[in-house]
């Protein structure tokens, strides 16, 4: 097991934050919290999952942005999750989310059926600071029904058309896993942007990083494209192979092995809680 | 699936493919199979452009999540395809849910299905259990009412055992090949919707020879990056 390297990270609205532990950073989402969470190809932070489990923090509500894999059926499976919406939730290549359905089946969480794009939409309306914005499609289908909360108006600017609106996602937490962040809390997500959005959006951004680098990834142009400033960061830690089993683009694939044993253990709840009894809390 | 089942259904939805050049297609969420034919429809020829969803290499965005859709919006993909928990003969697709089962979710199909012209439905299994007369929740409709802002949908659905097209004038698929091994008839058998029949129903184009020099000394190694797992199979 590798320890955790605490690093020094200026948290949101300038207050400054050392030595951040992975188990200290989740201990900045509180019980309610609307927590956003990227996709399995984009990077997801399966250390801060497991601490979270460790430390039985609930009820969250969940936005997977816009969908989520294990991350979400660990989180359901350990029965942390009150509230999930997601344009969908399954293992990927290995099929079916097993604790999110059986969930589902139990009445034991409330889904929030979405679409992709409805909830990037949401998110650009949070980080715009505005109540919704139009989205075409969706106008027959049933999920309009699932979803009070989109409402259809005519659109002012072309009698006849009509639109649907989706509101403003505003998430107490981002939380995701990137490849590194300097001594300044900047983080380097690259070419994952969906990741900049969560954290435009969000009030707090808790993330888990690869490694720290001494030099100011804002110095160098090439870097500084692919960077979410620390305006935005409320605490970074250390967590080396934090994704695992999961990959992180451009640096690790995922552990095949890992997601498989994950897959076929978490079919059954008694399965899912020895899974989780041997799992180590941080990636080997 | 057999080797030889999966070059024949990736062939045959490169086949839909290929009247688009030049083109964009893209792929979604857990479709191996379209991902090897959109890959095998690019292989054939230069000057075709191809994103599938969860890869690094054969994908050209660089805005996140919401650039797929944006671009799609804007008309700027051609193709794109769509699987179903169930599929009616109105091109309905269910991604959600029946009273007995709960499926994955509707991704970005009640957007994609308004905006890509070309969406290619795509199923392995074909069953009545699948191929329902009528779905019991419409992630993203097949036909929309003329007010209804609409620039794309579906135009083909593949299956394990046939190809169909739709006709969106007439609201129904009509059968447009089946594979070796099946017949009119036994399509029929399996199939919970009715559909156009022609009297003569040709057999799904066998896969051509510099295909399968593609498929497996080009496409296999390409969509491993994105489904190892598919890949390891397939090989």
């Amino acid at each position: 097991m590798l320890s955790i390297t605490p690093v020094i990270a200026r948290a949101y609205r300038g207050r400054m934050l050392a030595g951040v532990t992975v188990g200290e950073l989740v201990a900045h989402v509180e019980p309610g919290d609307l927590v956003a969470v990227p996709p399995d190809y984009s990077g997801v932070s399966m250390a801060a999952t497991r601490a979270l489990i460790a430390a039985g923090l609930r009820p969250l509500r969940l936005v997977a942005v816009p969908t989520s894999g294990m991350q979400a059926d660990m989180l359901v499976g350990a029965g942390l999750v009150s509230e999930l919406e997601a344009a969908a939730v399954m293992l990927g290549e290995f099929g079916t989310a097993s604790r999110f359905v059986d969930a589902l089946g139990a009445d034991a969480l409330r889904m929030r059926d979405a679409t992709c794009p409805a909830i990037h939409a949401g998110l650009q309306a949070g980080e715009k600071g505005v109540p919704f914005l139009p989205l075409r499609g969706l106008l027959g289908s049933d999920l309009l029904a699932l979803r009070p909360d989109w409402q259809t108006i005519p659109n002012p600017y072309e009698p006849g058309d009509r639109i649907v609106l989706v509101p403003a996602i505003r998430p107490d937490v981002a939380l995701f896993h990137a490849p590194r962040a300097d001594r300044d809390g900047n983080v380097w997500v690259g070419r994952r942007r969906e990741l900049v959005t969560m954290a435009h959006a969000s009030r707090r951004t808790l993330v888990t990083v690869e490694e720290v680098v001494d030099d100011s990834l804002l110095d160098d142009e090439v870097s500084a494209a692919g960077v979410l400033p620390a305006l935005y960061v409320t605490a970074v830690a250390t967590a080396p192979n934090g994704a695992w089993p999961l990959g992180l683009p451009g640096v690790y694939q995922p552990d095949q092995a890992e997601l498989a044993r994950y897959a076929e253990a978490s079919r059954t709840a008694d399965g899912f809680r020895e899974y989780v009894g041997r799992t180590p809390l941080h990636a080997r | 699936m057999t080797t030889a089942k999966t070059e024949l259904l990736v062939a045959t939805l490169a086949n839909l493919l290929e009247p688009l050049d030049p083109g964009t297609v893209a792929v979604g969420n857990v479709s191996p199979i379209p991902a090897a034919a959109a890959l095998l429809w690019q292989a054939r020829a230069p000057g075709r452009s191809v994103s599938v969803l969860g890869s690094r290499r054969h994908n050209a965005f660089t805005d996140g999540g919401r650039e797929l859709f944006d671009c799609a919006a804007q008309g700027r993909i051609d193709a794109f395809f769509l699987g179903g928990g169930q599929i009616d003969g109105e091109a309905n697709v269910n991604l959600v849910a029946t009273d007995r089962h709960r499926f994955p979710g509707s991704f970005g199909s009640a957007y994609l299905y308004f905006l890509v012209p070309n969406v290619i439905l795509f199923r392995a299994e074909h069953s009545r259990r699948v191929l329902v007369p009528r779905v019991d929740f419409v992630s993203a409709p097949g036909v929309t009412p003329p007010d209804v802002y609409r620039t794309g949908g579906p135009i083909a659905l593949v299956t394990g055992r046939c190809v169909f097209r739709f006709d969106r004038e007439r609201r129904r698929f009509r059968l447009a090949s089946v594979h070796e091994g099946e017949t009119p008839a036994s399509v029929r058998e399996h199939t919970g919707f009715d559909y156009d029949e022609p009297a003569d129903v040709p057999v799904t184009a066998a896969v051509s020879e510099d295909d399968l020099h593609l498929l497996r000394n080009r496409v296999v190694d390409e969509v491993a990056e994105t489904y190892p797992r598919f890949a390891e199979a397939w090989r």
